[in-house]
């Protein structure tokens, strides 16, 4: 039978409950401990400050209010704020409201009605993208007569009010409480991203939306849109539409349109959630291929074209008017300050085998300067277009020279705290994927690994380690589409979520556990299947089937 | 590539999973149009209009066979009628599965009609999926069937998915769409371990507590009897039989809470610890409740076999118990602590053959060399091929029915597509005689409960488990190239995802339709 049986244990309702984090325990020599809920009650990721008094209120859906304090900066124009009041409404009464439970109840002594919204800095940015610098801090106060949130920027606000929703607990009759709580809280970390791969495998836009959401649900604030690859090209160009005719699985239904992809940056953006592209090139193009003509490198078996291609030919002046072409088009598309140019895995053998490529050397055989050349003319390109660029770390490994405002983006696993060391010590900002691809499945709690890691656990100054801006977890596509995305990313990818947003020392494997449990049951509650972390329950499960 | 695909088309029964026994087919082929498109019982059949098995799959199977036929419009235009003839020996609509039910079933398509014919409703069942799954559209949406000539049957009588509905509660809804995947695989038992450690949701009639209060919660993660029985009918017209579990006298931490004493009180020293270990065998209260259990037991639960689990007993707790050692000493068991555990299954399994019902156990009760009947079967779930081979070999030996599930613990996951081993396991690869071989019943694919719940079920389980699905209908000699099953399960997963299962991908590609839900 399950193998596990044998050590495994325990661990029952979410609410008040703790479940072992350890399979390996004989279950005759360990007895449940009293069941206990974290003194942080479903808090994630954790704030940075937090004061939960014993004192509570409750909550009905009939007269509770989220509204604008009349010293906000934002009012009812500030429809981003509207639409995450209205969200966060029916995240925090949905159920309840169905059952009709509060109808017609009077407002007793000990309610609290008013959660008061308060942008303290004269410019909100309500109608602004967020960035890497955009001020994501926030103040909660809970107490009578009514609660206050006050934040520099809309985008503190919404993570305020994403903690404030995960405050809310239902007592023994059902009723929405919350303790009187004091909290001050700002990310460790300015970039926290998620990368989904929609190439391998075409996402369709649903799936996008629905995690764009649980993003915002675990403060998550990039999406990583590595969009295009080698198997397939979906993204449609208006410049350049023959790439998604040619290139896509399918010209009409496996495609993003340019609506599509407006209504992805525009829903990110509501949620504080910036969108970054990854076209990535000289390598991982063989679907670009399809719809540009001399694009790719023609590979030689010997003297003759075998008929296959390699990465992007870098010594056609074409390449370069296309790729001029091709970023003017995605500097307007995409908002965003960065755009990701990739650069990674770079297979030299068909450049190698190409008499042309091979006449331009000068004498010896030195590949890696033929990507050199093709990446500083790429760079330069995408300078003109006013955008920053992320690349994968091989580019910095080659030596290119980089603008300073750069992000190098570390993901090869093993000597990943050394490269994090040597891209810093060059100066250069860094995100940090290596010990965070979430792809690699393997049996039983793998979110502890993902939790215990330090990102700043490499040598260096403390100047060097200001550079470390972050990390992303990756959810490459090989194995993964509609149908396994969203289980296989939540709530594995939460525990990436606290790493990057809550300080240094929150540590505490069982103190996780426990908020994460509940945690994942709000998940489910709001509608998104996120798997469970062990044996246990949730009060309403998933219904989606 | 897409030659390929085309080729998958031309010659429909490559699409079929699992790969039918014997098949012969041509490039010929018949336009299928929903506007004119029938179902019907031949004139020799025992079964006619009223059998609520084959009327329940024609209905089923039209919407299966054409999935975008909504409006009427759309088919305006009316070919000539394409009537598929189904006739069956036996006149079994309102029974259930048996263990030795036959399944087989010859199709034929020819001459722009379908004849299917079968000895019980549940070949017709499997002939009726093989069907379903021969139709294909072209690019205009236009449906076609090849001239095919099939005659099927199962290498295995005894085909199983084991659902754990104690460490995560699954919602009936959950179940069901398994039992509706599970018939697309053409699996034939749904093993319902529905109580452990964790939790007991079966809400039993004779004892209510047992739910009330060991269930996670007493009124929403309980099945009531209303629900099992319509996980049971649901089943049945798939041809799917309800093998349930209730495992002990280890794994039942839960059904202490609603029934006292039935546990053992371990001991620290000479004084009670307050923690409970398994069932506790010396007392006659013990048994007197699991008579009564297992007598609601078998009349809730229709088919002739019954699994009682008796795996893993962890004896530290019986070992500190007084009253234990005691009985031990009495029984002249020494302190032999496998004996005690023997003494306790043998019990069990005589309440349950009084009950008219066969056992199924796992391995361990043979472990340890139980006075048990005949035609118990064993349950083989430990160890790598090396291991269970050898427990095959000796078990069959000395006259047991085994099933095999040691290689498909699918609950186990790792990177990248494990589903080959899943499909290069060889079920009857061990030493022994012909007559051993023939011992092996069968296989199950279990999906153990710790890691997964309604939210990751589907797409953890399909299409892995179809992989074994295969190895234990088809013929092994056809189906020994993985590399040829890769293509075919890739375009089965896609079926299943248009049939709206949540089938995970085998490698980089695309449907035609991907899955529409999050």
């Amino acid at each position: 039978m399950s193998t596990t049986l044998k050590f495994t244990v325990l661990l029952l309702a979410l609410g008040f409950c703790r479940g072992l984090l350890d399979n390996y325990i004989d279950e005759e020599e360990t007895e449940a401990p009293d069941a206990q809920a974290s003194k942080f009650g479903s808090l994630w990721p954790l704030p940075q400050k937090v004061q939960i008094s014993e004192v509570s209120f409750k909550l009905t859906s009939s007269s509770f209010k989220i509204v604008d304090a009349k010293e906000s900066s934002a009012g009812p124009s500030c429809s981003l704020l509207q639409d995450a009041y209205r969200r966060y409404y029916e995240y925090m009464f949905g159920s309840t409201k169905k059952l009709g439970l509060s109808k017609s109840r009077r407002t007793g002594p000990s309610e609290l009605t008013e959660l008061q919204v308060w942008i303290t800095s004269p410019d909100s940015e309500c109608d602004d993208y967020p960035s890497v610098t955009s001020d994501e801090s926030y103040e909660l106060s809970v107490d009578l007569p009514f609660a206050v949130l006050k934040a520099p920027k809309v985008w503190g606000a919404l993570h305020g009010l994403e903690t404030f929703s995960q405050l809310l607990y239902e007592d023994e009759y059902g009723a929405k409480s919350v303790n009187a709580t004091t909290i001050s809280d700002f990310p460790r970390f300015a970039h926290r991203g998620i990368l989904l791969d929609s190439s391998r495998h075409f996402l369709p836009i649903k799936v996008i939306l629905a995690n764009l959401e649980t993003m915002a649900m675990n403060k998550f604030n990039v999406f990583h849109w590595h969009i295009v690859d080698d198997q397939s090209f979906p993204y449609l160009s208006r410049t350049f539409p023959q790439l998604s005719q040619q290139g896509a699985y399918h010209p009409y239904t496996h495609v993003y349109t340019p609506a599509d992809v407006k209504m992805v940056i525009e829903f990110a953006r509501l949620r504080g959630i910036r969108v970054i592209p990854e076209f990535d090139t000289p390598g991982h193009t063989q679907s670009w291929g399809k719809g540009q003509k001399d694009l790719l490198t023609p590979c030689y078996s010997g003297s003759k074209p075998s008929g296959t291609f390699g990465p992007i030919n870098p010594i056609l002046n074409t390449t370069y008017d296309f790729m001029n072409q091709f970023f003017k088009e995605i500097s307007t598309v995409f908002p965003d300050a960065y755009v990701h140019l990739g650069g990674d895995e770079v297979d030299f053998t068909c450049w190698r085998s190409n008499p042309d490529i091979q006449l331009q050397q000068t004498g010896i055989i030195l590949h890696p300067k033929v990507c050199f050349s093709f990446i500083v003319k790429l760079l330069d390109i995408v300078t003109t277009t006013n955008k920053g660029y992320m690349i994968w770390q091989e580019v910095f490994d080659n030596g290119v020279k980089l603008k300073p405002d750069t992000v190098v983006h570390v993901w090869i696993g093993g000597g990943s705290n050394e490269e994090m060391e040597k891209v810093t010590a060059a100066g250069y900002t860094t995100i940090l994927s290596a010990p965070w691809y979430l792809d690699l499945i393997s049996y039983a709690q793998d979110w502890q690994k993902y939790y215990k890691v330090e990102p700043l656990n490499f040598n260096g100054t403390e100047e060097q380690k200001k550079l470390v801006i972050g990390g992303e977890a990756c959810l490459w596509g090989e194995y993964v589409d509609a149908t396994n995305l969203t289980p296989r990313l939540w709530p594995r990818a939460s525990a990436v979520a606290e790493r990057l947003w809550s300080a240094k020392d929150v540590t505490d494997i069982n103190d996780a556990f426990n908020r994460l449990s509940m945690h994942r049951c709000r998940m489910v509650e709001r509608g998104i299947p996120a798997e469970p972390l062990f044996s246990s329950y949730c009060p309403r499960e998933y219904k989606g089937i | 590539k897409k030659s390929r695909h085309s080729t998958l088309n031309h010659l429909s029964f490559e699409g079929v999973w699992p790969l039918p026994q014997a098949f012969t087919s041509s490039t010929e082929r018949y336009p299928l149009n929903p506007q004119a498109f029938y179902f019907g019982y031949g004139k020799q059949s025992a079964a006619q209009q009223g059998c609520s098995v084959l009327d329940t799959a024609f209905k089923r199977y039209f919407s299966l066979i054409f999935p975008d036929y909504s409006s009427v419009d759309q088919w305006a235009f009316v070919d000539k009628p394409f009537l598929v003839e189904v006739s069956v020996d036996q006149d079994d609509c309102e029974s259930y599965p048996q263990e030795d039910s036959s399944e087989k079933y010859n199709l034929s398509v020819c001459e722009g009609k379908a004849s299917l014919k079968a000895e019980t409703v549940w070949g017709a069942v499997r002939g009726l999926e093989t069907f379903s799954q021969m139709v294909y559209q072209d690019d205009f949406g236009s449906y076609f069937v090849n001239k095919t000539e099939i005659e099927d049957f199962p290498r295995f009588q005894f085909r199983g998915i084991l659902l754990d509905t104690s460490r995560h509660y699954l919602p009936v809804q959950a179940i069901l769409k398994t039992l509706d995947a599970m018939a697309y695989s053409k699996f034939n038992v749904f093993h319902w371990h529905i109580v452990d450690d964790p939790s007991f949701p079966y809400q039993s009639s004779t004892f209510p507590d047992l739910s009330s209060k060991g269930a996670f919660h007493p009124m929403t993660h309980i099945y009531t009897q209303s629900d099992v029985r319509r996980v049971i009918s649901y089943a049945r017209l798939q041809g799917i039989r309800v093998l349930p579990e209730f495992d002990s006298p280890g794994h039942t931490k839960s059904w202490g809470k609603g029934q006292s004493d039935l546990l053992t009180p371990c001991y620290r020293g000479s004084t009670p610890s307050g923690t409970f270990g398994p069932v506790n065998p010396v007392l006659p209260s013990t048994y007197q409740f699991m008579e009564k259990l297992f007598k609601e037991v078998s009349s809730v639960f229709p088919d002739s076999y019954i699994h009682l689990g008796g795996d893993e007993v962890n004896f530290s707790c019986w070992k500190s118990n007084p009253d234990v050692r005691a009985f031990m000493q009495k029984m002249g068991f020494g302190a032999d602590f496998t004996k005690l555990e023997a003494f306790y299954i043998e019990n069990i399994v005589n309440i349950t053959s009084a009950l008219n019902k066969t056992s199924i156990v796992w391995q361990d009760v043979f472990d340890y060399h139980e006075k048990i009947p005949e035609d118990t079967v064993l349950h083989i779930w430990k160890g790598l091929p090396e291991v269970y081979q050898t427990e095959l070999s000796r078990i069959t030996k000395a006259g047991k029915r085994v099933l095999l599930a040691a290689p498909w613990y699918i609950n186990h996951i790792s990177y990248g597509q494990d589903w080959r081993n899943y499909y290069t396991v060889q079920p009857q690869n061990f030493s022994g005689t012909e007559e051993q071989k023939k011992l092996v019943i069968g296989g199950e694919v279990c999906m153990w409960g710790e890691y997964v719940d309604a939210t990751n079920l589907n797409p953890r389980l399909w299409p892995r488990a179809s992989a074994a699905a295969e190895r234990l209908w088809s013929d092994e000699k056809q189906t020994s190239s993985v590399d040829s099953a890769f293509p075919r399960l890739q375009d089965f997963r896609c079926k299943l995802v248009r049939r709206g299962i949540q089938a995970e991908p085998l490698y980089v590609g695309h449907c035609k339709h991907e899955y529409q839900g999050v």
